[in-house]
């Protein structure tokens, strides 16, 4: 099991750590805890009050667990011209997935869109959300 | 026989995956290329130079047979013919990650060039090209450079602005996912010209294919371009980190928080250092400009705005994709004729350049052509040059509310107008909707705007008000029903 103190010493020769270094806890435990960041803090000289400044920034890193598989559904401009509100919904009418809005996936001319960790979907339809989800 | 179809994003999503995997399956040797940029075409398979449209895998049998209908030969379909490709030339044609294919199809001459001719002859040709950020301020690229190269420093540094958020724009993308090797002799060159060593690429982290592909071509070419070196970073999910002094304090590890300029980033950027700051496109473009000589790209286009623009075609349009064409060409022509006008079929109701930022523009300013001084005489803004078509079943009450609650999100909360004007902007309007004291509220909303617009200090706060206002003015009945 890799540790904080492993991930902060691969990323502290290099300029500006703390975003990779949190990108990578977050990928190894699924958020940042406070644990984490008192450590993060330690380890980069910094205090505590400036990891978790950085950690609440980011729309990208939780502060708690989340148990349940997330998909991210584009909620942007152009997702909504090809009609993504007629699909909250379906996302919303069940609780087994964290669905959660994303802000594009530059899939503009093919939306609407959605992130399942590092797959995209485009084209979805109720009928294809309906069955991404259940296959979540 | 060879069979090329897409690894980009755009392909895989619309199941490109399983079309190529049905190719091997019958014993088809299968080639992953850059996508042509025809999305709406996607999952499309190249044979030879022939294309067939939206395949899925169960249709492979019968296109191997001869038997399934095509669009014909790609490079005439109107769609590609019509296009200026510069920075787009190998779209469709070649591997992403293939040195190989890089080295046959022109790459590296740009480099090469440069250090032939030197640094300062590299600006002047930057400058003589007349190639502007690509970013949305449309600054000269050359100003800036000569800006940094004229800067004293130990340290200096490039940093490639992949933070591409801007909704209906996907270029970067693009360029990331499909010529990431063209990007990287654009960074090289800039480095060379201004004397900066180390080159960092932020890449927002909603592009994992494009993280991939950049990293793994960064590793593949470290050798072309050492002593230079470039790295990637990677984004945590805030649109206002695409503001180039926001951008800056997130490579350093703060929040992204924007800074006062001055100074400015070519002065004082990336830990103090002098820094050119570019976005995707701009850099893209510069290896061609090297490789051809910057009269050769400033022969396209119109006015200021020389050379050409990745267009990109999005939302509710029938023929979605990238269009690269030289300035000058007319909105109407390219929502139009281009794009085949919406998706739905119903009526063209407005669209949106330039992202969330950017005013809505109404078909009757279909004139208007595609040229950073006409734009902003008509209160619009080229911005990354995205379109996203809206058909007549559009709420602009509603985008308009988005408009301010998407500010109201990703403000970085630095100054007041936008911070909590956002916020106000969403009640009133709100308000407004609900059909409570609607002339005074617009009055109020309008007072808002200005001070957002006047007040920010960056564009998210000082643009948000473009889309609100543009959508009262040009849909007052949405707002008043």
């Amino acid at each position: 099991m890799t540790s904080i103190a492993d991930i902060v010493a691969e990323h502290a020769h290099r300029e500006g750590p703390l975003l990779p270094i949190l990108h990578d806890v977050q990928k190894a435990f699924g958020h940042v805890s406070e644990d984490a960041m008192r450590d993060i803090a330690q380890a980069l000289n910094l205090t505590r009050a400036e990891v978790y400044g950085v950690v609440s920034f980011y729309h990208d890193f939780r502060k708690e667990a989340e148990a349940r598989p997330i998909l991210k559904l584009c909620r942007a401009e152009a997702c909504k011209a090809r009609g993504v509100d007629a699909l909250v919904p379906i996302a919303e009418g069940q609780s087994r997935v964290k669905v959660e809005a994303v802000y594009c996936l530059g899939m503009c001319s093919v939306g609407p869109a959605a992130l399942v960790g590092d797959q995209v979907i485009a084209r979805l339809d109720q009928a294809r959300l309906s069955s991404l989800l259940e296959a979540m | 026989m060879t069979v090329r179809i897409s690894n980009d994003a755009v392909a895989i999503a619309c199941g490109a995956d399983a079309v190529a995997a049905a190719f091997a399956a019958a014993g088809v040797e299968v080639e992953r290329v850059s996508s042509w940029g025809m999305h709406w075409m996607e999952p499309l398979v190249d044979i030879d130079g022939v294309g067939y449209g939206q395949v899925s895998a169960d249709q492979v049998p019968s296109i191997l047979k001869g038997d399934a209908e095509s669009i014909g030969r790609i490079e005439d379909h109107p769609f590609i013919a019509k296009q200026n490709r510069l920075t787009f030339a190998r779209a469709g044609k070649t591997r992403p990650t293939s040195l190989d294919d890089y080295y046959a199809s022109g790459g590296w001459l740009g480099l090469g060039q440069a250090r032939a001719i030197g640094a300062e002859a590299t600006i002047e040709t930057i400058m003589a090209s007349g190639l502007r950020g690509r970013g949305g301020a449309g600054f000269p690229a050359g100003i800036k450079w000569r800006t940094v190269a004229d800067a004293a420093a130990d340290q200096k540094y490039i940093v490639c602005n992949a933070d591409e958020g801007d909704s209906g724009t996907f270029a970067d993308r693009m360029v990331m996912e499909g010529d990431p090797f063209m990007l990287i002799e654009g960074m090289a060159i800039a480095g060379f010209a201004v004397g900066a060593s180390k080159a960092y690429i932020y890449i927002r982290s909603e592009y994992p294919h494009a993280i991939a592909k950049m990293e793994d071509a960064i590793r593949l070419s470290a050798h072309l371009i050492a002593p230079f070196v470039v790295e990637v970073r990677v984004g945590a999910g805030a649109y206002i980190c695409g503001e180039e002094t926001s951008l800056l304090n997130s490579l350093e590890g703060k929040r992204g928080e924007v800074r006062a300029k001055p100074p400015l980033p070519a002065l004082e950027g990336l830990f103090g250092k002098p820094t050119v700051v570019n976005n995707v496109l701009t850099l893209a473009a510069v290896p061609w400009i090297l490789a051809h000589g910057g009269e050769a790209y400033a022969a396209y286009g119109m006015g200021r705005s020389k050379g050409t623009m990745p267009v990109q075609l999005a939302g509710n349009v029938k023929h979605g994709g990238l269009f690269e064409v030289a300035f000058g060409i007319t909105l109407g022509e390219l929502v139009n004729d281009i794009g085949g006008g919406t998706a739905s079929g119903r009526p063209v109701r407005c669209v949106q350049v330039g992202g969330p930022l950017g005013a809505y523009i109404p078909p009757a300013q279909f004139d208007l052509p595609f040229d950073y001084e006409a734009f902003a005489a008509a209160d619009a803004l080229i911005g990354h040059a995205g379109i996203t078509v809206f058909d007549d079943s559009v709420d602009m009450a509603q985008m308009a509310r988005f408009a301010m609650e998407f500010c109201a999100i990703e403000s970085c909360g630095k100054c007041t107008p936008c911070r909590l004007g956002s916020t106000r902007g969403v009640e009133t309007i709100d308000q407004i909707i609900a059909g409570n004291n609607v002339d005074a509220n617009l009055a109020l909303l309008a007072d808002l705007a200005e001070t957002m617009k006047f007040g920010s200090l960056c564009a998210m706060g000082g643009f948000t008000p473009y889309p609100v206002m543009s959508a009262i003015k040009l849909f007052p009945e949405d707002f008043n029903r």
